[in-house]
């Protein structure tokens, strides 16, 4: 897919997640939309995977530490074909695929996420099995910008130096708030790109919205060597609806019908 | 019955799990900078490219498994049990027993028989915690041969389990019988007093009933190895043909095995008439509350419809 194309399919993603949400009454619709060009890029472009065969054991591994942004997986999982578009609309309802947070019944889901802090374990973990059996598979997780305040995270960093992984490639998804707050204000981060090189990880900080600074940095995070890589993406919450961009109450709360509208309408391929 | 011979479980693990690594080249050892103590090291030795250690950092350690086993990895994670047991429960629950991964968390040092260390080394509490989460097997050996035992089963055994060693000398057992996980067995025949036992108390068990026996008491003592699943068929047997019930284990009273087998009882001795209503060893999902309060039968029919079911009885 070129740049365009993949813009495009953005921008489909993006209504994936309004639609999905607004049936659901309930989800996380900020940190979804800021992750939506960065998912696209890997699941159109960057990551070896078949949607037909979601265990072939080749497949790059894909793992959504901030598990309550599952429905830009979700959605691209559903556009890759990985299942019908139509457990989307099923999103967080009893008995359905789709459950508010990852588990491991849906095709493409590795290990369950949602409790936060775990993912970069379970990645270095799949670094580490791929190391073993001489794979070259790459291992992408995708963290947020809260979520890095777990402890957990950086046993997770110091692990993933130790062990060189360097088939590991972390992405930070960098937009600037949490659910009580912007980050700065709740417990800030920064310098957040010197704690990652302190702890012995390539960084490469980008525009987490520009598809070719996206593509750019997944390429050379393939030519680092002894060490596992981060990509911070500077991002915005909300990405692309004009009402949802850095507002916070969007962080977790579903639009109503007319929000949607609106947003499809921002959204809309004219 | 008792024999002289006296064995750490963890040296015994830490053979067995050699013996599993030249069987099994999936088979992967994780520790948290305790290897000389639960005896990992004996695997490092061996095959120092699929041991990993973590360093003090328990919570990144069984994550990580949850990751390992995810690429078809068989993963033994050790540490003291108070830390794979409490410090990373979240981590345990969450990324290995929700998705029903292939870890065998063992855990040494649990109990009070930890000794100087004190009480922040003492696992009272690991056998509740790992007993109360969906998917988990929970074993707890009472000697060293039980524990090898308990190993090679937890090794084919797919999924989540949790071993419970000591860091003490055990006393063998000699008359123990072929171990398999869920399945119970007597050590004595005895009409008076049915003691249920496992781990440690097991040899102390059978100590005190050799001695009730001059006194004209006699004892069943039987080994309940595993904890999860229970073997219940044994408990209703056993505590239907006798006196009197002692349950006892090294462990807190709240939540381990004495609170798994007297849920059983209770049955038992109110001949049915006791009813539990909440969620029965599953996890949550996502719907509306009121979907899930039927779905996982937390409705007031549910109540009404136990209360009509005791009074047919």
């Amino acid at each position: 897919m070129e740049i365009a194309e993949l813009q495009k399919k953005a921008k489909q993603i993006r209504r994936l997640i309004i639609q999905m949400l607004e049936k659901a009454r309930s989800g996380h619709p900020g940190g979804s939309l800021s992750a939506t060009d960065i998912m696209t890029c890997l699941f159109f472009k960057i990551m070896r995977h078949n949607a037909k065969e979601p265990q072939w054991p080749d497949r790059d591994r894909f793992h959504m530490s901030k598990g309550h942004c599952c429905p830009v997986w979700y959605a691209v999982l559903a556009e890759s074909g990985y299942f019908p578009k139509e457990e989307l609309w099923k999103l967080r309802c009893a008995g359905a695929l789709l459950q508010g947070h990852p588990d491991v019944k849906v095709p493409g889901v590795e290990v369950a996420s949602g409790s936060l802090g775990q993912g970069l374990s379970v990645s270095v973990g799949m670094s580490l099995a791929g190391k073993l059996d001489k794979k070259n598979y790459r291992v992408y997780c995708m963290l947020g910008d809260g979520e890095i305040q777990e402890g957990n995270v950086w046993e997770a960093a110091m692990a993933g130096a130790h062990f060189k992984c360097d088939n590991l490639c972390a992405i930070l998804d960098y937009n600037g708030f949490q659910i009580d707050g912007p980050v700065e204000y709740v417990m800030g981060l920064e310098p957040v790109a010197d704690k990652w090189k302190a702890f012995g990880w390539q960084v490469f900080v980008i525009d987490g919205h520009n598809i070719s600074e996206i593509l750019d940095a997944f390429e050379q995070v393939k030519q680092v060597k002894g060490k596992p890589s981060i990509i911070i993406a500077n991002t915005t919450k909300g990405k692309n609806v004009s009402f949802m961009e850095n507002v916070v109450d969007f962080h977790g709360r579903a639009p109503t019908k007319e929000e949607a509208e609106i947003a499809l309408k921002e959204l809309s391929d004219d | 019955m008792i024999s002289d011979e006296k064995m750490y479980q963890r040296d015994v693990y830490g053979k067995t799990l050699v013996e599993l690594g030249k069987q099994n080249e999936n088979v992967v050892v994780l520790d948290a900078d305790l290897s000389g103590s639960t005896r990992t090291s004996f695997f490092f030795r061996e095959f120092p490219d699929r041991f990993f250690n973590f360093g003090v950092a328990e919570q990144n350690m069984m994550a990580a498994a949850a990751g390992l086993a995810s690429c078809g990895k068989t993963v033994f994670a050790s540490t003291f049990a108070m830390f794979a047991t409490g410090r990373a429960w979240d981590q345990v629950r969450n990324s290995i027993c929700y998705s029903g991964m292939n870890v065998k968390v063992v855990a040494t040092h649990a109990g009070i028989t930890v000794g100087p260390d004190g009480a922040t080394h003492q696992a009272l509490e690991d056998i509740a915690l790992m007993r109360i989460i969906p998917n988990m097997t929970v074993i707890v050996p009472c000697d060293g041969p039980e524990t090898r035992d308990a190993v090679l089963a937890a090794a084919v055994l797919k999924g989540p389990v949790y071993i419970r060693l000591g860091r003490s000398k055990f006393p063998t057992i000699t008359n123990k019988e072929k171990f398999e996980i869920g399945k119970a067995y007597q050590l004595t025949q005895g009409e008076d007093i049915t003691i249920f036992t496992c781990g440690y108390m097991v040899h102390a068990a059978l100590i005190a009933q050799q001695e009730l026996v001059k006194e004209g008491i006699n004892c069943s003592v039987v080994n309940m190895h595993t904890i999860k699943p229970l073997d219940t068929g044994i408990i209703e047997q056993t505590a239907a043909n006798s006196k009197g019930i002692i349950i006892c284990e090294e462990h807190s009273v709240i939540g381990g095995l004495g609170c798994a087998i007297e849920g059983m009882l209770s049955k038992i001795a109110y001949k049915n008439k006791v009813s539990r209503i909440g969620v029965h060893n599953k996890f949550g999902q996502s719907g509306d509350p009121k979907d899930l309060l039927k779905i996982y039968n937390l409705q007031p029919q549910d109540i009404i419809e136990s209360a009509r079911e005791i009074l047919k009885k």
